[in-house]
């Protein structure tokens, strides 16, 4: 085994007992993102010279005895979306090539305290909106388990590279299943953390009401590490919330005997692909013989989610990517007579498709007559699904669900009809609505050898639940831990 | 409450809130996909939602608030280095006409 | 048709706080080089988030409080969007269906008699300050603009009045007394001119005896509190024409014209403005503690009506005294410094009611950087109760005082212009001036009181004004008896 198929716990392990050094390891990196890059396209930039610097400055701590932060010489990716300072800053799209934002966002900041080496930013569907890296103005990103497939989205690359051993953990983001989706389809623990448990200074803005921060990485103790990290109350962020962070390694260690366990059988209708389904029936299994009680509840409104996401969502992408308007940063038309053209001209020739087509339905949403119609009435079916989730809680610990209808699909295959695309954030959606954290785990693999990922949910900042739980499936599954072989296919890659 | 379908007129009067702009074959594409999303959302209208209090906020605690100190800003050049439409140190646009 | 002229007010002070709204760039931001008083939140940079400057939302409930507004104990956030090249986030964090202050009033005394009118306030809101636009090149070509965004995330408290007003000359009064209130709370410094406090109105006519209400014209970019009534007089005017000329009034939004004094139509190809209103999803809701409204109620600085009775009662000046002295914060701290030092409270008002005004209407300069301080006022007062100088050398002394900045003994020493005092020497002169001026001692000893005026005045030519009056006066009654 490299070091690079090592996970940044054992990695942090390492490096303190002087086994391995901080600078090896990051090479080590490099070379897998060198052999491999070319053909995953994880990565929009990559900052290889300042991070074996900072790899070396780790070396320099550990000869000299120092104590050394939590995430020491650990390789970290950043979703394209969140600021970096001095780096460019993209969201996967042409309207910001070039921006440099002057300052960090806070998780940032957390992360390069606790030790940790940011190594570059990972490419994604353009400002979060998709389900497949497929709108990244930059060009997919492909599945590491099969080039022609795509790795998920929005954070697509963040997910690939943490499969692709190209790092050891990244961070992704959240708004309707952009952590959990893209991690499940890859093989990797996703996590999205409660509504307000991360600062959300510094990510840039796709739906302020729902967007989270959260951690990719290759098994659950490190997710609970970065968490450690990441979490906590911001004084940049008035929704970032005033608790106290728990250590998220603890609850690891103890067991699920008698924890209640909900299956909402709305998610379990017509769609799912059955290899998923029985994936997650072997799962259920295993749960029980760890002791826990599994049993069918419901979550009535379900079936509401996805209008009432995509109202929301859009209502508030819209007035977040008005911003985008050539003036101070990023994409400026070059030929307009008026300042009303350069506008559209700007922001017709900056945005994608996708990204068009949501900022159109989201000022729809918002404008003068409908505003009760569309905007307020999905409010108030939000009320409803969010009551959905406070009765099963006040009986049931956690919920489990799969996380995404089918494995991976292919390149292209649903990129035509929005509709299609949207139906594939099913299972995620509703727990964005919520607020509440969820967590995705690999659970199998369907015979085509595409990783199928569970879903676990709990109730508002009971990450440590959650983590409990994934924790003890990962350890008692009867799944083989398989890597990808990645290598190039046989056939032309479909492109866009 | 009323079923609304989208026209291409309205389509129109959209874009140019969001300031975009779209060639003919783009709004009649954009008019027939938006409609077939909205017809989906009127799922939504099945729902009684009379009295029930829309959900704006999914998480609750007391008011963040800043002591009224000032910190450094930014400096001139670190704010308009992401532009090269810039003259003595403003930002240079197009008037409106 | 008899007109009823209906006026209803829009302003918007800037909150003196340190920082900004949202953020903890210095408000200070006036004079500075452009985009040098930002940062990623008050230049909407992606990714970044407001959140609340307290003292903002302490000076919005004092303001609602002297307003005598009800306060919306959960008030929050909403944005308001559209695209502007000064809006960096392309929308204004402002206040929509929960406004901080509701129902509030204010009365004014109306002019020209003692009747007062109550005039509402509909809400008081808090809202950040756009940049600014700088208009560059000739208007016919195509020519661009330069934004410049140091007073983005600068605190507003935005004032809403009723359409209660019903003359332009109402609306002046109102705002000056809205002026000294907001001085006298210490959340605004009230300086039309530098933009601190802003003013638009809706100004319609009413049919009195129909009660038909009249298209609403909307008035900006009105500069200066002088500029208020004459262009709200210019407007009302305007459209009692139109209406004379059986024309139609149209809706629509004008701009004052501070060179030409008329109000310009600002109608281009108008799109209503769709603003898409919806709750900010960054900031919570404002839960305003009960505790501290009262605690703010409770504490509330003196308002300008209140200094007003208490230096009547105080300092027994007159009501038309007191109303002056009052009219401006810093005009009632300099009176209050100055009656502190001097007890003859009527003679200070009369000289700060009277040259200091003039001087500093003329020179253009503001009672805080006035070059008489109270203390030298006071000072020079005091030489002309010691006999040094007469009350008419007073004012050559005030206005070199004034002119100079120098104290009142400086300028009397320098210019060797004290009183004579030395009665012999009067006398003499008196003597000498009673003997050149035969007529006029005829003519006052037969009775003509205006005479002796004139020997005064001969005597003073002589003595170069240093002499004083009262002796004069009966020096020379008493030569003439003889």
């Amino acid at each position: 085994m490299t070091l690079n198929q090592l996970t940044a716990h054992e990695v942090v392990n390492l490096i303190q007992k002087k086994k391995i050094t901080a600078h090896e390891v990051m090479q080590d990196i490099f070379d897998q993102i060198d052999k491999v890059d070319n053909m995953i396209k994880a990565f929009l930039v990559i900052n290889r010279k300042e991070a074996l610097k900072q790899a070396k400055e780790i070396d320099v701590k550990v000869k000299n005895g120092e104590e050394l932060p939590f995430l020491a010489g650990v390789a970290v990716a950043i979703k394209d979306i969140i600021a970096t300072q001095g780096t460019e800053t993209t969201c996967g799209s042409k309207i910001l090539k070039g921006f440099i934002p002057p300052y960090n966002a806070t998780v940032i900041n957390k992360l390069k305290e606790a030790g940790a080496i940011i190594i570059g930013k990972t490419n994604m569907d353009e400002f979060a909106m998709g389900s497949s890296t497929e709108n990244s103005a930059f060009g997919p990103t492909h599945n590491p388990w099969d080039l022609e497939r795509v790795p998920g989205g929005s954070s697509g690359g963040s997910s690939a590279a943490v499969a692709a051993d190209e790092t050891f953990v990244a961070l992704g983001t959240d708004t309707g299943g952009s952590i959990r989706q893209p991690a499940s389809l890859c093989g990797m623990v996703g996590l999205k953390p409660t509504y307000g448990r991360v600062s959300r200074y510094g990510l840039v803005a796709y739906a302020s009401s729902l967007d989270q921060i959260g951690p990719i990485t290759k098994d659950v103790t490190d997710c609970a590490l970065v968490m450690n990290v990441i979490s906590g109350h911001d004084n940049m962020d008035s929704t970032s919330v005033n608790l106290e962070v728990p250590d998220y390694l603890k609850p690891c260690q103890a067991g699920i005997k008698d924890l209640k366990i909900g299956v909402p059988k709305e998610y379990f209708i017509e769609g799912i692909d059955p290899e998923v389904k029985s994936a997650l029936d072997r799962a259920l299994k295993i749960f029980e013989k760890l002791g826990a009680r599994v049993e069918e509840v419901s979550l009535p409104h379900t079936k509401y989610s996805l209008p009432t996401y995509y109202l929301i969502a859009t209502a508030e992408a819209s007035s977040n990517l008005a911003r985008y308007d050539g003036v101070q940063y990023g994409y400026r038309a070059e030929e307009y007579k008026d300042l009303s053209s350069m506008y559209q001209k700007t922001r017709s020739e900056g945005f994608g498709s996708e990204v068009k087509r949501r900022i159109m339905l989201g000022t729809y949403a918002l404008s003068s007559g409908y505003y009760d119609a569309y905007y307020l009435k999905a409010q108030k079916v939000r009320t409803l699904i969010k009551e959905d989730f406070d009765k099963v809680f006040s009986k049931y610990d956690i919920l489990v669900t799969p996380v995404s209808p089918t494995p991976a699909f292919k390149l292209n295959e649903k990129v035509s009809d929005p509709l299609t695309m949207y139906l594939s954030d099913i299972y995620t959606i509703p727990i964005n609505l919520a607020g509440l954290p969820a967590i995705s785990i690999n659970c199998g693999y369907s015979k085509s050898n595409l990783p199928i990922g569970l879903q676990i949910i709990g109730r508002h900042f009971s990450e440590e639940t959650i983590l409990r739980a994934a924790f003890n499936f990962e350890q008692n599954n009867d799944v083989e831990k398989r890597k990808p072989s990645i290598k190039p296919t046989k056939h032309k890659e479909a492109t866009e | 409450m009323t079923e609304k379908i989208i026209t291409k007129k309205e389509v129109e009067y959209v874009a140019k809130l969001a300031k975009l702009e779209f060639n003919e074959g783009e709004k009649d594409e954009f008019t027939s996909q938006l409609n077939s999303i909205l017809d989906y959302f009127k799922k939504l209208n099945k729902l009684d939602t009379e009295r029930v209090e829309p959900t704006a906020y999914v998480i609750s605690m007391p008011n963040l608030l800043n002591e009224d100190v000032v910190k450094p800003s930014l400096s001139q050049n670190e704010v308009l280095s992401n532009s090269k439409y810039l003259k003595n140190g403003y930002f240079k646009v197009p008037k409106i006409m | 048709m008899k007109e009823e002229v209906v006026i209803g007010l829009e302003i918007h002070i800037q909150l003196m706080t340190k920082a900004k709204i949202f953020c903890q760039c210095s408000t200070d931001y006036i004079g500075k080089e452009p985009n040098t008083n930002t940062c990623p939140v008050c230049l909407g940079l992606p990714g970044s988030l407001p959140v609340l400057n307290k003292k903002v939302l302490e000076f919005a409930v004092r303001t609602s409080v002297a307003l005598n507004c009800k306060i919306n104990q959960v008030s929050r956030f909403h944005r308001k969007n559209y695209f502007y090249p000064d809006l960096p986030k392309a929308y204004q964090i402002s206040q929509y269906d929960t406004p901080l202050g509701i129902n509030g009033y204010m009365e004014i005394s109306l002019p020209e008699s003692t009747e007062k009118r109550k005039i509402r306030i509909t809400r008081v809101h808090i809202e950040e300050d756009a940049g600014k636009l700088v208009h560059e090149g000739d208007i016919t070509f195509s020519s661009y603009s330069l934004a410049d965004y140091n007073r983005c995330g600068i605190p507003l408290a935005e004032i809403v009045t009723e359409p209660d007003f019903r003359s332009a000359e109402e609306a002046q009064i109102f705002l000056v007394k809205l002026r000294s209130i907001v001085q006298h709370l210490g959340v605004c410094d009230g300086n039309m001119e530098e933009g601190s406090m802003r003013c638009d109105a809706n100004i319609s006519l009413r049919d009195a005896k129909t009660g038909a209400l009249g298209i609403k014209v909307e008035i900006k970019n009105i500069n200066s509190f002088k500029a208020v009534k004459k262009a709200l007089q210019f407007e009302v005017d305007r459209q009692k024409k139109l209406l004379a000329e059986g024309e139609k009034i149209m809706q629509e939004t004008r701009h004052w014209d501070e060179s030409k004094f008329i109000t310009v139509s600002m109608r281009s190809k108008e799109e209503a403005h769709d603003y898409r209103y919806f709750p900010e999803p960054d900031l919570l809701p404002l839960k305003v503690d009960l505790k501290m409204i009262n605690n703010i109620r409770k504490n509330l600085s003196e308002l300008p009506e209140a200094r007003r009775k208490r230096f009547i009662k105080d300092y027994q000046i007159p009501e038309y005294d007191a109303e002056i002295l009052t009219s401006s914060k810093a005009l009632g701290d300099y009176y209050e410094k100055a009656v502190s030092l001097y007890s003859n409270s009527k003679v200070l008002s009369n000289w700060i009611m009277g040259e200091l005004i003039r001087y500093l209407n003329e020179e253009k300069v503001e009672i805080k950087d006035s070059p008489v301080s109270p203390e030298k006022l006071v000072g020079m007062l005091k030489l002309m109760d010691e006999g040094i100088i007469s009350g008419k050398m007073a004012k050559d002394v005030f206005e070199k005082m004034f002119k100079t900045g120098k104290d009142a003994s400086q300028i009397v020493k320098e210019s060797g212009i004290t009183q004579i005092t030395d009665e012999n020497e009067l006398i003499k002169i008196v003597d000498k001036v009673v003997n050149e001026n035969p007529k006029s001692v005829e003519d006052f000893n037969q009775g003509k009181e205006k005479a002796l005026n004139y020997l005064v005045g001969q005597v003073m030519r002589y003595t170069k004004g240093r002499a004083k009056p009262d002796f004069i006066f009966e020096a020379i009654k008493q030569r003439v008896k003889e």
